[in-house]
């Protein structure tokens, strides 16, 4: 009995095979790529992101079928799905709550290949697709903060697409053409769902591929910084290199169980996270003529937001701002250390990217509150020492005192 | 400074009261239109009937929302601005600002219609529940702030009008009424935190099995 069945799925595989390469697949991408043994917790947040969009393409699916993308409807289809569609307030809890925790998730992984050194020659374009999944992830969540029509929804728009208006002489067009109105309307309500629901998942699926086909051709980094492939046994395979499949399948499931734990804890006890996650002037309908006290975008764009805003001249504050994320994208040429793990690299590193941390966090926490003169003080110093890790990171990552390089993996 | 609601969102009863509040006071200008009475008899166990009776003041139907007869521009007339629906209120301004907002109308000559707000200037609109509360005038103190600069403010309120309730019954009532918009703007909010647990207790027992898991797996690699 179970000989037979196991014969016609063997049949039924070779008849695939002929057809589709079904097993060269799975080999080539689980079975037989060979991750690094000693990949350590902060290599969950690869599989984890990866994750967190298919929870933000599913959960979105189910919304677009109940939101209606119009001024006059989007605020109260949000609340009837909160209220009359089965299980609504979960699928939208997720969505929303999914968004802050992209981008916790991609913060996490970013800094991660910071540590290791992950972005250093080979896994060039490995970061620069990285980087534009990042741009592209922020301009998918900017233009579906708009789609709730709430307060801050509006004005954070309003506030944000203003900004193009400052580049000198094609920027009033620019911001004109963007909205497709003269203020934040129906109009833009109409396209930035567009954009929302199909252009930029669309953009984000194909580049997360590259990611992927990028990676695999590569292979992963790890703590240690060295290359796995280059002590290889007789059989070509990694000595240091275990199948993905199944050790990193079993393991990746620690880090999603673990993630859904902390993600089930905000979506039921704390969707708005204290007004972080979903902001108290988004529950007021989009109102064009009564301007918010504070304007403030969420969370996860308040670091560059308080580099804007650390320039006195809007236009150069948005050049500033434009840099922030084109210097991200120079990493891979900035670092001229002989070593790409922290483990080791010497004092200098250690402080710069210490100062980076400090800087991008306080800027993230500046970004959140008004501008009084000491906030702008902290912006700017905060503004210089971004830059300067990265400018100045030629310089100091060469004179760097290394510690000597291990032969294999160290730890498992 | 903003009082605590202290609100306890599980209790039936005090929604019940506050939904009563709430038709009787409220919803003549006020309108919640993202809320179904009829979610109301769900989420309270009350029979359709029960909730046509106590709830229902027009014409409405029981599966219809919460919706006001009231015309904006009359509105306008009135009030010198449009009545916001209530809906979500309780998100967009917390359950401590409504309490508090509530019980500090004060009486104000100056104002259209006699009264003030010292947690929301200069509001458009009348206390309504001044049958119950009464009429109160603020009790004014000089503050000196770091500037050294010293103004009027108000300390708290002294009673001239007796209402029909005593001040700690009406701080109940207004407790009540404010524990309904809380209700009001999450219905599903019980039944997110009840479910919450249950989520979390199978993640946790799930994680004991993938650790378990793994570290079969992971067993032959050193």
């Amino acid at each position: 009995m179970f000989d037979k069945i196991s014969r016609s799925l063997g049949d039924l595989r070779e008849w695939a095979d002929e057809r589709f390469p079904v097993t060269a697949f799975w080999q080539d991408h689980l079975v037989k790529y060979y991750a690094p043994k000693n990949l350590n917790f902060w290599y969950f947040f690869g599989s984890l992101a990866f994750l967190v969009l298919v929870i933000q393409l599913l959960t979105g699916i189910f919304l677009t079928m109940n939101y209606k993308p119009t001024a006059d409807t989007a605020f109260a289809s949000v609340e009837y799905i909160m209220r009359d569609v089965n299980w609504g307030w979960l699928i939208r809890y997720m969505h929303s709550t999914g968004a802050s925790f992209f981008f916790i998730v991609i913060y996490l992984h970013m800094f991660r290949a910071l540590l290791y050194g992950s972005y250093r020659k080979p896994r060039e374009l490995l970061w620069v697709f990285g980087m534009l999944i990042f741009v592209v992830l922020m301009a998918e969540a900017f233009m579906g903060y708009l789609l709730p029509w709430g307060q801050m929804s509006f004005w954070g728009a309003q506030v944000i697409i203003s900004l193009f208006g400052a580049i000198p002489y094609i920027g009033d067009e620019l911001a004109l053409w963007i909205r497709g109105d003269f203020v934040v309307a129906d109009a833009t309500l109409n396209r930035f769902f567009a954009f929302h629901v199909i252009a930029f998942p669309l953009l984000l699926i194909g580049l997360v591929l590259f990611h992927m086909i990028a990676l695999h051709s590569v292979g992963s980094n790890n703590p240690d910084g060295i290359e796995i492939k280059k002590k290889k046994d007789e059989n070509g395979v990694p000595l240091d290199g275990i199948p993905f499949h199944p050790y990193y399948t079993v393991k990746d499931m620690i880090g999603v169980v673990v993630f859904l734990i902390i993600f089930s804890a905000v979506i039921f006890y704390a969707p708005e996270m204290g007004g972080w996650f979903l902001e108290k002037d988004n529950f007021v309908p989009a109102d064009p003529l009564k301007t918010p006290e504070h304007i403030a975008p969420l969370w996860y764009f308040t670091p560059f937001y308080a580099i804007l805003r650390a320039v006195p001249d809007k236009f150069l504050g948005v050049v500033a701002m434009g840099a922030s994320m084109v210097v991200l994208f120079l990493l891979p040429w900035l670092d001229r250390s002989p070593v790409r793990s922290i483990r080791y690299r010497g004092t200098w590193f250690k402080l710069a990217l210490s100062v980076f941390v400090v800087s991008f966090v306080g800027l993230a926490y500046l970004g959140t509150v008004a501008a009084t003169p000491l906030a702008t003080l902290f912006s700017r110093i905060f503004s210089v020492l971004y830059f300067a890790f990265f400018l100045l990171m030629p310089i100091y990552s060469k004179w760097d005192k290394t510690k000597p390089l291990p032969e294999r993996v160290t730890g498992k | 400074m903003l009082d605590s609601a202290d609100i306890q969102l599980d209790d039936r009863e005090a929604i019940k009261r506050g939904a009563k509040l709430f038709v009787d006071y409220c919803l003549n200008c006020h309108s919640a239109s993202l809320m179904r009475y009829s979610r109301i008899a769900q989420d309270l166990e009350m029979s359709s009937d029960e909730v046509r009776n106590q709830f229902i003041t027009t014409g409405a139907k029981v599966g219809e929302s919460m919706k006001v007869a009231i015309d904006e521009e009359d509105a306008k007339r009135w009030f010198g601005t449009a009545v916001p629906d209530l809906s979500v209120i309780a998100r967009a301004r917390g359950v401590d600002w409504l309490y508090t907002y509530l019980r500090s109308f004060y009486r104000d000559e100056s104002r259209p219609w006699g009264v003030n707000n010292s947690v929301f200037k200069d509001v458009g609109m009348p206390h309504v529940l001044w049958e119950l509360q009464g009429l109160q005038v603020p009790v004014m103190e000089s503050h000196t702030d770091e500037q050294g600069n010293t103004s009027e403010r108000i300390r708290g309120f002294k009673l001239i009008e007796k209402g029909t309730l005593n001040a700690s019954e009406y701080d109940a009532a207004v407790r009540d009424l404010v524990t309904f918009l809380a209700y009001l703007g999450e219905p599903s909010k019980l039944q997110r935190l009840a479910l919450g647990k249950w989520v979390l207790l199978f993640l946790s027992g799930f994680l004991v099995l993938v650790i378990l898991l793994k570290k079969e797996y992971w067993r032959d690699i050193h």
